[in-house]
């Protein structure tokens, strides 16, 4: 069963200078019981795809071609705002970077939890059994007395965990998780990624899971997508891309990250050039100005190569293996 | 300035303000009455030709009166907001960044300030000096500097931990240039919205100390001294009244369009909440 | 004081008071200990990080160095001069060879000033206006790498990378001999993490800068640092040769924080020290070591006795029951 199927997602947004390509043709599936990872610097497009997911666009931001297939049956794209309602928060739950967006300073942790279950229909004892069940699975010591307690009396680590807790609390098909653990410390990020496995695992939910991060993706997700500049570059299991990336970008992008090497180099990797304006794409691949293998060829838009199994990837060069450019 | 003019309101106001300041400026100009001329011979007469507005009970022509009672009531308004700003912005900076102690004293002072009734203060001030164009200016200064200073403190406050002041000071700049230049242009812009939406309030309490007899001394010219006049004489004339109301009733509608709609423009979010 | 140091802090202090009148009535701790006694040098043209999570102290350090946040006990010798109790007026000239770099790259440019007026900001502060600006500009900016047209722009048009960028031209205007980086790739992407931190390696060696660099990120550390300090609960646990450190941590704290890092193998098998509990409040500092309530190794004698710092040859640490011995 797939949980999240998008097809060909493309949205723009309407800007003063003039309108610009914020998504390009994205497709990628999320099957049932499975992490899902999205990678991809700044810019990539990233928060515009969860927004769409969402029904959250901004007013200026329109979906002008594809599907996203919520279980099986409704498209996201064409519900309408109250049938989107029902389903945030219930079916589709969200956490992000920053715990705050999801607690209310004012209320109490119980109170917040007991509110999320207004359409479970139990007892308020019963609702607050079911809120010490979820707190004590983030690892919330004494939870009891917990309850009770407003969000800044937790500290950062805990105040996620329970925005994790609520998140989860009325079983969601899908958990979109935009960035969870970037705001914390080495430490509480390696704990709250092992809390969301194991939850995962428990609840039997599948995550969207968002990251910037190479080292929690790769923890975390079954599955990835890459993506650059709107367009997914690249998608296949974890385990494919990373040890036999093939689009130019992601290779580069693994070869930049810092926890690759285990030991000092007297200069690091990176990326030349920048992000391409999305008011003007490049013609043909998105990435061809910054790729050094790039050729005339790569002038007209590359394929979707697939590379066996689930793997894919968006270049007309993919068949130089990632040892090339990481040796 | 193309912002303005694609508001309907804004427009309006915009128009509403270049007429009433035009015509202070070039009073001298469109009439050829001096305000303060009596003529015996010609109380009470209706709009004509010859008059515009009419006379008031002295046989004076109401529309030069008007037109230099605008000069006192913009010169007034603008000259008596700006000089609350002023005081606000530098008493403001000085408790936002300055020392706690100060800050806890200034506001102390503020707040007394501002509760005090403004009928109450312009009667004791005027009790105290006489009635003057000075005291219209002082109530106005008393009534409006603590409010600015308030914001422009709680705005320095924020800023002062901002991570690019903490910058500035881990240069070594100094107090003056970290509020100078790293504090007020960022804070700056809401203020003046605000200041400009006061505008019709000092209007309005210039018009209301000269129709009290708190104001501006007769014979000079005045709104509210008009608007007095006239209701002294209302079985005479209703002209009087209308010459000395509809100019207030404009000029405070065209500053506040003007002002609602430069905040709006300035921030778009306040005006998709409204 | 050894002659290649630059600077010497000594059992360094900084509190702060937290809690009003009323705490203070009730008899609830009001002081908090941010830095305790805090020693290190850093030698002439190298560089040293401070590492610790958040809440362990490590940017009230960097301000304290700095003169922003005065410093209640201790001694701060910069190039042989006392900084503990300097006027801002005295402090001025040190604040020109010890420029700072704040954390978010576009947050710590003035919003409302130009990059060349941001640019020229530390000549004017400290008088030397007279100088050809606009050459000055064009230095920095090609010191740092972005293009001429860059001055015109204003930081909200800037990319994390550009701003930061902008901001090591800053740090780097009045020729300086220390620079401190208080997490000079905090929110940049890791394609321009690198760019960053080669753009620091080069101006280094190229000026013969020293740096000292915080952050909470261990990779940046093993690519810049020569020698680095772990802090916890505002103490420094450890601090030794970098590279001696990433290889053979002999804090329990620090082996933690070392195999905390997420690394991009979906195969790698990980042998995680996992720390229980969360990080102890700065009010309420636990008794004996203070690390006691997380390790993994305490025994009986870590909850009583607090452990004293322990220097062997250039390393010092500070633990009852060391590592890898």
């Amino acid at each position: 069963m797939t949980v999240l199927d998008v097809r060909n997602l493309s949205v723009d947004f309407q800007t003063e200078g003039g309108r610009l390509e914020a998504l390009k043709q994205v497709s990628f599936t999320v099957p049932a019981n499975r992490s899902v990872g999205v990678v991809g610097e700044s810019g990539c497009g990233k928060s515009t795809l969860i927004n769409a997911v969402l029904g959250l666009l901004a007013d200026n931001g329109e979906i002008t071609s594809g599907e996203i297939v919520f279980e099986g049956g409704k498209d996201l794209a064409r519900l309408d705002a109250d049938s989107m309602r029902a389903l945030r928060g219930q079916r589709i739950a969200t956490v992000f970077q920053d715990p705050m967006g999801a607690l209310n300073p004012v209320l109490s942790v119980g109170r917040q939890m007991r509110d999320i279950q207004y359409r479970s229909g139990l007892s308020k004892r019963d609702k607050d059994a079911r809120s010490v069940a979820m707190l004590r699975k983030v690892r919330i010591p004494d939870p009891e007395s917990r309850l009770a307690q407003f969000p800044h009396e937790f500290s950062g680590g805990m105040k996620q965990r329970i925005a994790i807790a609520m998140a989860l609390m009325m079983e969601p098909a899908l958990l979109i998780a935009d960035e969870p653990t970037t705001a914390l410390d080495a430490t509480l990020e390696v704990a709250t990624i092992e809390l969301l496995k194991d939850l995962q695992r428990d609840i039997g939910c599948s995550v969207l899971f968002i990251s910037h991060h190479l080292g929690v993706i790769a923890e975390l997700c079954d599955e990835m997508i890459v993506m650059y500049a709107g367009e997914v570059v690249e998608s296949g299991t974890t385990r494919e891309i990373f040890h036999d990336a093939r689009h130019p970008y992601t290779q580069r992008l693994l070869a930049c990250d810092p926890a690759r090497l285990s030991h000092r180099v007297p200069r690091l990797p990176t990326i030349a050039g920048t992000l391409p304006d999305l008011r003007h794409r490049p013609p043909g691949c998105v990435f061809q100005p910054r790729c050094d293998r790039a050729d005339t060829q790569c002038l007209t838009v590359p394929p979707r190569a697939s590379l066996g199994g689930s793997h894919s990837a968006r270049c007309w060069h993919a068949e130089v293996p990632l040892a090339e450019v990481t040796a | 300035m193309r912002g303005i003019l694609r508001e309907p309101l804004g427009a309006l106001g915009l128009t509403l303000v270049a007429v009433v300041v035009l015509s202070a400026i070039f009073a001298g100009v469109l009439t050829s009455y001096a305000p303060s001329k009596i003529s015996p011979t010609e109380r009470f007469a209706s709009p004509s030709l010859l008059h515009l507005l009419g006379t008031d009970h002295l046989g004076r022509d109401l529309f030069t009166r008007v037109l230099y009672g605008g000069r006192i009531a913009l010169m007034i308004a603008l000259g008596a907001t700006l000089a609350s700003l002023v005081v606000g912005v530098v008493l403001g900076l000085i408790a936002g960044y300055g020392p706690r102690w100060l800050d806890n004293i200034m506001l102390l002072v503020f707040d007394a300030v501002k509760s005090f009734p403004t009928v109450m203060l312009a009667l004791t001030l005027v009790t105290l000096f006489g009635p003057s164009l000075y005291a219209v200016v002082l109530v106005v200064m008393l009534v409006n500097v603590p409010g600015y200073a308030r914001i422009i403190r709680t705005q320095t406050l924020v800023l002062k931990s901002a991570e690019h002041v903490m910058a500035a000071r881990s240069m070594g700049a100094s107090a003056t240039r970290i509020l100078g230049i790293h504090i007020l242009p960022n804070i700056i812009g809401p203020i003046l919205i605000l200041v400009s939406m006061d505008v019709p309030v000092v209007v309005a309490i210039e018009a209301g100390m000269s129709f009290l007899g708190l104001g501006v001394r007769p014979p000079t010219p005045s709104w509210g001294a008009i608007l007095n006049d006239g209701f002294a004489n209302i079985r005479d004339s209703y002209w009087i009244v209308i010459a000395g109301g509809l100019p207030i009733v404009l000029t405070t509608l065209g500053f506040t369009f003007l002002g609602e709609t430069l905040r709006d423009l300035f921030d778009p979010r306040l005006k998709r909440r409204s | 004081m050894s002659a290649g140091s630059l600077l010497e802090v000594n059992d360094l202090r900084v509190s702060f008071r937290v809690g009003g009148l009323s705490a203070r009535l009730a008899g609830r701790a009001t002081e908090i200990e941010a830095v305790s006694g805090v020693s290190f040098s850093l030698d002439r043209g190298s560089t040293f990080a401070l590492v610790g999570e958040s809440g362990s102290g490590k940017t009230t350090l960097a301000r304290a160095l700095n003169g922003l946040q005065p410093a209640v006990a201790g001694s701060i010798r910069f190039d042989g001069q006392e900084l503990r109790g300097l006027s801002n007026a005295g402090m001025k000239p040190v604040r020109q060879r010890m420029p700072m770099m704040f954390q978010d790259p576009v947050g710590s440019l003035s919003p409302r000033l130009s990059v060349r007026s941001l640019l020229t900001e530390p000549f004017a502060i400290h008088g030397l206006s007279n100088r050809d600006l606009d050459t000055e500009v064009r230095r920095l900016l090609a010191l740092v790498g972005l293009p001429r047209d860059f001055a015109e722009r204003y930081p909200h048009q800037l990319s994390g990378g550009q701003a930061r960028r902008v901001g090591v031209a800053r740090a780097i205007a009045l020729d300086p001999v220390l620079v401190i980086a208080d997490e000079p790739t905090a929110g940049l992407d890791v394609s321009v993490q690198g760019e960053v931190l080669n753009l620091l390696n080069d101006l280094r060696d190229r000026m013969g800068l020293s740096m000292l660099i915080i952050t909470h990120n261990l990779h940046v550390v093993r690519q810049i640092a020569d020698r680095m300090a772990v802090m916890y609960l505002g103490r420094f646990v450890e601090q030794g040769e970098t590279e001696a450190i990433f290889t053979k941590p002999r804090h329990p704290y620090t082996a933690a924080l070392l195999s905390a890092n997420p690394e991009p193998d979906p195969d790698k098998v990980h042998q995680r020290i996992s720390l229980p509990a969360d990080v102890p409040s700065l009010l309420a500092r636990p008794k004996g070591c203070e690390f006691h309530t997380r390790c993994p190794q305490a025994q009986p004698r870590c909850s009583t006795e607090a452990p004293l710092p322990v220097v062997v040859g250039d390393s010092r640490l500070t633990c009852h029951f060391p590592l890898n011995t």
